[in-house]
């Protein structure tokens, strides 16, 4: 048989059309190229999450229970890196994004196929050379690489996680490229921009960040690099060179990175909140606009990690003004959300317990980012735990839960099968109890001074840090849980159908799991998006 | 095909344009214009550069949206550029109620404003 | 669908030449807009010490040989027409023309490199003119004209590394236009790889006066 003779007998869908390795490691299939960074970040997200026990489990003694200061150094930077750069910034773009963009827009693939596949070897290859550097004896420069520290006083892998990363973030730049051409040339005939689905104004947001902001983080790590290898003093104040200029160099690029990492989860939140409420969402001209005003306004901000750095005081009132404004459009989306949860007819699976705890984490995650921009309080708590739970409630309170929620919500239509209810409901909230306990005392461990980033801290903290540390362990076994169902699934689980949530979207018109080509012919589209309020009436109807 | 076939002779006079616009840059560098001559080295390089992006790349005959992006890339490119300007040539700006040795020594020596 | 070599192919997803065309140029300038930032990160850190070390870049710059420069700028112009007159001998379908545009375009980037890397930077080095690898220069404010070297060998490293791959793509483009892979209705390569190398004379016609024209006027 030829092989569209094999892809169009009945049955056959993306999964089974072709077996054996090479048929995986050499596809131009956007939804297996979704596989092959679904297990990559999967494997990244353990590495990171066993830095972070250890770095937990260091911490219920105060003179650290587990390792000496510059190991726990090590830990926090790996953590950091590993979770950045390997799991959050690609998670939904590429697993996600890659399998849902063709489908959402009608196409049979993203514009350029071979180019994605591509970005999956580039991804590898950078990822591969910072496990190296990993097991090589690892960095501790934090994740910020903060120079003259990383440049002229360490002797450990700087250079070469320097490099693993900057050769990732190509993966990222190439990924973004594609997705927007996707996106403008590839969509069904009847699509109009007004018509996407949210997911997608999310995720072109998050594509022009990755285009304009990838490139400079490239050119920071390659300067430390150079200064490494030549000791040539670009951020040497000895020479002349200013470390701040680094900090300049590298914000830039990590600012935006954070919005990389939480506007794909919103536009997740977007369209599981509307599909398990059953109603038309809210305002959706406002949230795909915001989803713009973020990628851009957050471009502004970046100064407000460098307040306490000895930039002038002037630059700090401006890049203070600018992340107030950030937060705005931030905050439109959750009003939309709240007034499409309002009235709607919601059931509680587990996708939407993960969106409604991100709304709920998210909010405080983004309330305390306002503190954070006003300098006369950073002053305080700079550098302490106060940021680092603010940027975990973002993150993991936002980010990851909305990456869970997605997983849960397409999981039927991305595999073909339905994983356990009652299960995925308990680790739901098992996940935002952990969560809670771990990340809520450290705003108050940061407010009373606790400085980040220390192996050893004074002993009236450390009653916050053991009930911290036991949040982190429930935290653990809720993301141990999902693994094991999902995993179940795909042997054991129900035949999903092409649309279990009875949700709107091109993607649910087409089989679980869907032939290679997607479509067995391309859509016509000729109605507004969300169409929620005409399946009500047909129920009622019927 | 739809895509636009420029006439030769609209290279030649391009790449004419580009070796006098040359020619006048480096000359003119020679003159004392105080910081004048870096405006106008910079302005006949963005001529330069227009005349390129303009008839080589085809931009003159390209989709909006292609050009959209060009302008996006330069956009931000002049953010990124003058904001950090902005901490740069700002830091010897303290008033008077900041004065203290702490604080107007210069992060960096051999700085000018 | 392919129907024969020189016929245009249409990948599977596209659903017709014009959007595959319309798909890769957008693509192609995406592309190219995070190269300007690449390069504007650089450009960036040049411009805060510029700013902080105004004099000691003067002298930088007055160390270097403007004639080279403005020579290997006429030179790098040249190679853009030539690459333009092959896109505009593949829109035609004229194979023999644009194998020896191509090949002009591959000759005069030749000259660029050799200029660059001999003539330049080998001699720099002698000069004692290389930071962190053989610096003898003693005059005042020795460690800021360090930096502007610094910046020197870095933005123009970058741009020659840029133009290196843009040699190695052209050999494989003039392999392909010597089998006659490309004609009136297939030559997107051709262009895109036009888009490409006339962005890299771009960036070097920012660095030339940036570079070379600094110190050119004023005594020290």
């Amino acid at each position: 048989m030829s092989s569209s003779e094999v892809a169009n007998r009945p049955g056959a869908n993306y999964l089974n059309v072709d077996y054996g390795i090479k048929s995986w490691l050499l596809t131009t299939d956007h939804k297996r190229i979704a596989w092959l960074y679904l297990v990559a970040i999967t494997f990244f997200f353990a590495v990171g999450g066993v830095a972070a026990t250890l770095m937990r489990l260091n911490l219920l003694e105060p003179q650290g229970l587990l390792v000496e200061p510059e190991t726990y150094n090590k830990l926090f930077s790996t953590h950091g890196i590993v979770m950045i750069f390997l799991f959050l910034v690609p998670s939904i773009p590429a697993v996600l994004g890659n399998f849902l963009i063709p489908m959402m827009l009608g196409a049979r693939d993203v514009a350029f196929p071979r180019l994605n596949l591509l970005s999956w070897y580039v991804f590898m290859t950078g990822g591969s050379i910072v496990m190296y550097a990993l097991i090589a004896g690892g960095v501790d420069t934090g994740w910020t690489f903060y120079t003259p520290l990383s440049t002229m006083y360490l002797n450990t892998h700087v250079m070469a996680t320097a490099t693993g990363i900057f050769i990732a973030g190509f993966s990222s730049i190439l990924t973004g490229l594609n997705f927007v051409v996707t996106i403008h040339k590839m969509r069904a005939p009847g699509l109009t921009w007004f018509r996407l689905p949210l997911f997608i104004w999310a995720m072109y947001a998050t594509s022009i960040i990755f285009i304009i902001g990838t490139p400079v983080i490239a050119i920071s790590l390659a300067l430390i690099v150079i200064e490494r290898l030549f000791h040539v003093g670009i951020f040497d104040p000895a020479l002349g060179g200013d470390p701040i200029l680094f900090q300049h160099l590298f914000w830039f690029y990590s600012h935006p990175a954070v919005y990389v990492m939480i506007l794909p989860s919103m536009g997740v939140i977007s369209e599981v909140i509307t599909a398990l409420s059953h109603k038309k969402i809210f305002g959706y001209h406002f949230i795909a606009f915001s989803s713009i005003a973020i990628a851009a306004i957050g471009f502004l901000v970046w100064g407000h990690h460098m307040f306490v750095s000895g930039q002038s005081i002037y630059a700090g009132l401006v890049f203070s003004a600018l992340s107030m404004a950030v937060a705005i459009p931030s905050a439109v989306k959750v009003f939309n959300w709240t007034a499409t949860l309002y009235k709607g007819s919601i059931s509680y699976e587990a996708p939407m317990l993960y969106a409604l705890g991100f709304i709920g984490l998210f909010t405080i995650g983004g309330l305390t980012g306002l503190y954070l921009a006003t300098t006369a309080v950073d002053q305080h708590v700079h550098a302490t735990y106060f940021v680092v739970a603010h940027f975990h409630y973002i993150m993991v309170g936002g980010a990851i839960m909305g990456y869970m929620a997605g997983i849960h919500f397409w999981w039927p239509k991305i595999s073909g099968k339905l994983y356990p209810d009652g299960w995925s409901r308990v680790a739901a909230v098992i996940i935002f109890v952990g969560f809670n306990l771990t990340f809520f005392p450290q705003f108050i461990l940061g407010y009373l001074g606790m400085p980040r980033r220390y192996a050893v801290y004074p002993p009236e903290f450390q009653t916050l840090n053991v009930i911290s540390t036991a949040g982190a362990t429930i935290l653990g076994l809720g993301y141990i849980i999902p693994l094991i169902y999902f995993a179940w699934s795909v042997r054991y689980g129900a035949p999903a159908g092409d649309n279990p949530w009875q949700a709107t979207g091109l993607e649910w018109t087409t089989a679980s799991p869907p032939p290679t080509h997607n479509f067995e012919e391309t859509p016509v589209v000729t109605e507004e998006p969300y169409g929620y309020d005409r399946i009500a009436e047909e129920i009622q109807v019927a | 095909m739809s895509e636009h076939i420029a006439p030769r002779k609209l290279y030649y006079m391009v790449f004419f344009g580009l070796l006098t616009l040359t020619l006048i840059t480096w000359q003119v560098a020679y003159i004392d214009l105080g910081k004048w001559n870096t405006v106008v080295m910079l302005i006949i390089a963005a001529g330069k550069a227009a005349l390129v992006g303009t008839f080589f790349m085809h931009l003159r005959w390209s989709a909006s949206m292609v050009r959209l992006v060009v302008f996006a890339a330069l956009f931000w490119l002049v953010i990124m550029i003058s904001l950090t300007i902005c901490d740069f040539s700002t830091r010897k700006n303290v008033q008077p109620w900041q004065h203290s040795a702490a604080i107007t020594q210069p992060m960096v020596p051999g700085i000018k404003c | 669908m392919h129907n024969s070599q020189t016929q245009t192919v249409v990948y599977e997803q596209f659903d017709d030449r014009t959007q595959q065309h319309e798909a890769s140029s957008l693509g192609m300038w995406i592309f190219l807009a995070t190269e300007i930032m690449f390069f504007g990160a650089v450009l960036t850190a040049y411009t805060v010490y510029r700013n902080l070390f105004t004099t000691a870049f003067e002298v930088g710059s007055h160390l270097l040989n403007t004639k080279i420069g403005a020579l290997n700028t006429a030179v790098l112009i040249g190679s853009s027409l030539t690459m333009a007159l092959a896109v505009h001998a593949a829109q035609m379908g004229k194979r023999k023309l644009l194998m020896t545009f191509i090949a002009s375009t591959m000759v005069l980037g030749g000259v660029f490199l050799y200029i660059k890397f001999v003539l330049e930077w080998l001699h720099e080095y002698h000069d004692g003119l290389a930071p962190g690898l053989h610096w003898t220069y003693a005059g005042p404010q020795s460690g800021h004209v360090a930096m502007f070297f610094v910046f020197y060998f870095i933005l123009t490293g970058i741009h020659a590394t840029h133009m290196i791959v843009g040699e190695g793509i052209m050999t494989v483009l003039f392999v392909m236009a010597w089998r006659g892979r490309f004609s009136k209705e297939r030559y997107n390569p051709i262009e895109m790889f036009g888009l490409y190398w006339h962005f890299v004379d771009i960036v070097w016609i920012f660095l030339f006066p940036l570079l070379y024209l600094l110190g050119a006027h004023g005594a020290h």
